[in-house]
């Protein structure tokens, strides 16, 4: 069973495959990882030596960034926008799209399912 | 796109020197600025702005934090007052 930092890695998949499935590590990444620890991307999880997991383990410890403190450091960004008050930190605290996309429509994402208001008047021909 | 680094930050060429002026006296004074699309530098930490929206000037105290945002971002041009069926 290969677990990387805390997350368990899908054992029937492709090695390049499966390391996306941790927080901060992408296709990129992962193809980046494999050849540093050249391990071909195209072995499967459970066909991993011991040797092999522990080579990706520690690449991916010791120079990436994942999960948690990803997680964390993206919290930190935009509670930064949030504290000196700019125009994206506004939008991040109103849950409104931060990029200037469109509000009149769309941006069901952002702000969740749509609330509807009473008596609003339809658009009349 | 991001601006070429070989240019450095806009800062608008008047804004800058009154930036320069200030520190060079040392003193603090607010300073008006209709130039919203100004880079905040290092230089301009602990001034206070009077950004422009379009309608007035929205004081802008300049903390560390702020550096590489531009004066624009603290002064929201929009005023949002709520639609009109959510009268209480």
């Amino acid at each position: 069973m290969a677990r990387v930092s805390g997350v368990d890695l899908p054992r029937n998949k492709r090695g390049v495959i499966a390391l996306t499935y941790i927080f901060g590590i992408g296709n990129p990444t992962a193809a980046e990882i494999l050849a540093k620890a050249e391990v071909d991307p195209n072995k499967k999880v459970y066909q991993w030596s011991d040797e092999e997991t522990a080579a990706i383990r520690a690449i991916i410890t010791n120079e990436i960034k994942v999960e948690g403190a990803l997680r964390s450091e993206v919290q930190l960004n935009i509670k930064r926008l949030m504290d000196i008050g700019s125009y994206r930190g506004i939008r991040h605290r109103k849950g409104l799209p931060v990029r200037g996309q469109r509000t009149k429509t769309n941006c069901r994402t952002r702000k969740g399912k749509r609330k509807t208001v009473a008596n609003k008047k339809k658009a009349t021909k | 796109m991001a601006r070429s680094l070989k240019k450095g930050p806009y800062v608008a060429f008047k804004l800058q020197k009154k930036v320069d002026a200030l520190n060079d006296s040392g003193k603090r004074t607010v300073i008006k600025t209709w130039s919203r699309a100004s880079m905040i530098t290092p230089e301009f930490v602990g001034h206070t702005f009077a950004v422009h929206n379009g309608n007035k000037f929205i004081p802008v105290y300049i903390t560390e934090n702020m550096v590489g945002h531009k004066l624009g971002e603290f002064a929201p041009t929009r005023q949002f007052k709520g639609h009109s069926g959510n009268r209480k």
